[in-house]
């Protein structure tokens, strides 16, 4: 049997500020994981991605993340997505400052 | 200090205009990212994790206070206000945007610096020991050679695409404290039998996923062959060294299946005929080069204050049995600034913390200040009786940690919270060892013990070479970590020996509490350090105190 396909989301880091963004719904780039499009269908996320490749100048090393299900939008599987969702673990850099600041 | 010349100025200024411009076509898009990452990398910069790291050489860790100030300003402007000083003697930056750094490129090169060949296939930044120059067991210091070094490799034509990264480290002492068995080439200074100095040249060395101690291929080198042997052994690997596979493309690799043997003979024959081509230039200009690393006038002063300052103050006295050194002057020392606060990120200093080191460097140091692969700050120069003052000073800015050497005095490598290849943490994991042994009040008496810790295989934390070494794996989807122990990087290096399964992350700091309280019951005399109880003991009773209680939990 072929294995269940997991959720992705389209991620990557943008261009300018380097800051991981996902892609959203509709076609914008959303610096928070929650905003980002969960795609289920393995076909919709190869078009997704193959999307995402074209905005050369917006953003950098694109690729698809496991994701799940939650009340808040999508939320990472891995730990490593948990860790480019939050920010560094040592200050409050990076988004964690900027949901401070808001 | 060697200071640029009218063409280093111009070099320097010229690779950031032209950076400069290669930015400007990837914003608007000329440039794809395919064509832009190899130009971006020849000048220092990543993308990591979170951001874009701007990573710049320190040559052989020697840094003046204006140098040091401007990285200071530079963490300010365009960073957040902090800069990471790693195990090669680089600081980075975490946080820069892509269209600011050719503007900190140009800061840099304002004070004589750059990011050149810190990345890449290339001859990397020569490290050398951090007490260059004022260690007392010295015979010359070694960072003229490294200078001439980084001169000669930097833009080298024939050396711009190695099958690998290169790197070459320096040591003037028979004390290593530069790991030199661990790099690609390391040189230690030693003496003919008539006392001219020369080289030891040890080649092979190497940490990551395969570590290997390197291996002696010419015992003695004479100074004045230095360039065009090396230039040998890195065109024979040039040729040799494998680019079919990333992972065996080290000359480490190359040595291991040429064997050392035909490889030395394959050199020799290279450098006769390299040797014929040098006609003594590079032996002017490195007696310029040594002019201009002329030691400082050390003055003599009144040993009174120091003494009475010793004796009547603990904090002051704890500090000084740590964090400083004997200097090769009498009435002198090596002061050892820590960046390893218990709970701070390892190597991290902040822009506050960076002028203070600049401003005792210029008032107690003689200009000078050094970084050490142990992220550390050196004040290489300093007179025993301004030590008070010093210490005052680095106390007030939070930088009078006195734990050099000592269990909280932990290297890590920026791990998975920054960098984009790490496969689980090492700031944390470091933070919260020091934090717990601070906790407990045993560090002094536990004395002497390395601990490192790499997030991943490629072990910038030079676990392997850790008294306890940790490495941070993934695991099934886990952050997992392994304990090795027994390593060393020093003259007598060796590969720690792995311990068994790994830890989760939160039981890896309960893990080296064992391990530490069975050192402490097992060592014979107080002054037994962790690494000679390991060495008399062996792995089993460590072994045991790691894994006995999981058994029993199990059970």
């Amino acid at each position: 049997m072929p294995k269940p396909f997991t959720p992705k989301v389209v991620t990557a880091n943008a261009l300018l500020e380097g800051e991981v963004v996902y892609l959203t719904a509709d076609d914008t780039w959303s610096p928070r994981l929650g905003d980002a499009e969960l795609i289920d269908d393995e076909a919709h996320a190869q078009i997704r991605l193959l999307d995402a490749e074209m905005r050369a100048d917006e953003v950098v090393g694109v690729y698809l993340a496991d994701a799940a299900v939650s009340v808040q939008g999508p939320r990472p599987v891995h730990f490593r997505e948990t860790f480019r969702a939050t920010g560094p673990s040592n200050y409050r850099h990076g988004k964690q400052e900027e949901i401070t600041a808001k | 200090m060697y200071r640029y010349t009218d063409f280093d100025a111009a070099f320097v200024r010229q690779r950031v205009a032209q950076f400069r411009a290669q930015v400007a076509r990837r914003i608007d898009g000329s440039l794809t990212e395919d064509e832009f990452k190899p130009l971006r990398l020849m000048n220092g910069l990543y993308l990591q994790l979170h951001a874009y790291m701007l990573r710049v050489a320190i040559p052989y860790g020697t840094l003046t206070p204006a140098q040091m100030r401007q990285l200071a300003m530079i963490a300010e402007r365009w960073d957040k206000g902090y800069g990471h000083f790693t195990t090669r003697q680089n600081v980075q930056f975490n946080w820069p945007k892509l269209q600011d750094v050719p503007d900190m490129l140009d800061a840099l090169a304002d004070v004589g610096m750059h990011a050149i060949q810190t990345s890449g296939n290339t001859i990397r930044n020569v490290t050398a020991d951090h007490f260059a120059g004022a260690a007392a067991d010295e015979i010359e210091d070694p960072r003229p050679v490294a200078e001439l070094l980084r001169q000669w490799s930097t833009d080298h034509p024939e050396f711009q695409f190695l099958p690998r990264k290169f790197k070459i480290a320096v040591t003037g002492s028979p004390n290593d404290r530069a790991v030199t068995k661990a790099h690609d080439i390391g040189l230690r200074m030693v003496r003919d039998p008539a006392g001219a100095p020369g080289f030891e040249v040890i080649v092979g060395g190497g940490l990551g996923r395969t570590p290997m101690i390197g291996q002696v291929i010419r015992g003695f080198l004479p100074k004045a062959d230095l360039l065009p042997y090396i230039e040998a052994i890195v065109a024979v690997y040039n040729l040799l060294g494998r680019r079919d596979n990333k992972y065996k493309a080290r000359i480490k690799i190359t040595v291991h299946e040429t064997g050392l043997d035909k490889l030395r003979a394959l050199v020799e024959a290279e450098f006769a005929t390299r040797r014929a081509l040098f006609d003594g230039v590079d032996q002017d200009w490195l007696a310029g080069i040594e002019a201009q690393f002329a030691p400082p006038a050390l003055a003599t002063k009144p040993l009174a204050p120091f003494d009475a300052a010793y004796r009547g103050d603990p904090v002051f006295r704890s500090w000084v049995n740590t964090n400083v050194d004997e200097h090769r002057a009498a009435g002198h020392a090596i002061v050892s600034i820590s960046l390893k606060a218990h709970g701070a990120t390892p190597g991290d200093a902040t822009a506050a913390q960076m002028r203070v080191m600049a401003d005792l460097a210029e008032a107690y140091g003689h200009d000078e200040l050094r970084i050490s692969h142990e992220q550390n700050v050196i004040l290489p120069h300093v007179a025993k009786a301004d030590l008070p003052a010093v210490h005052a000073q680095l106390k007030a800015a939070g930088l009078a940690t006195a734990n050099i050497g000592l269990i909280s005095d932990i290297i890590a490598c920026p791990g998975m919270d920054y960098c984009a290849l790490a496969t689980a943490r090492s700031i944390p994991v470091a933070q919260d060892i020091a934090t717990r042994f601070a906790a407990l009040k045993l560090e002094h008496d536990i004395g002497p013990l390395k601990i490192k810790i790499s997030g991943c295989i490629n072990a910038c934390g030079h676990h392997h070479v850790g008294h306890i070494g940790i490495l941070g794996l993934d695991r099934a989807g886990v952050e997992t970590y392994q304990i090795t122990l027994g390593g060393d990087g020093t003259e007598d290096a060796v590969i720690g020996a792995r311990t068994g399964p790994g830890f989760a992350y939160d039981q890896i700091v309960p893990a080296i509490e064992r391990l530490v309280f069975a050192y402490l019951d097992l060592r014979a005399t107080p002054d037994e350090s962790f690494l000679d109880a390991y060495k008399r003991r062996g792995l089993a009773p460590f072994k045991a105190a790691l894994y006995d209680i999981e058994a029993r939990d199990a059970a």
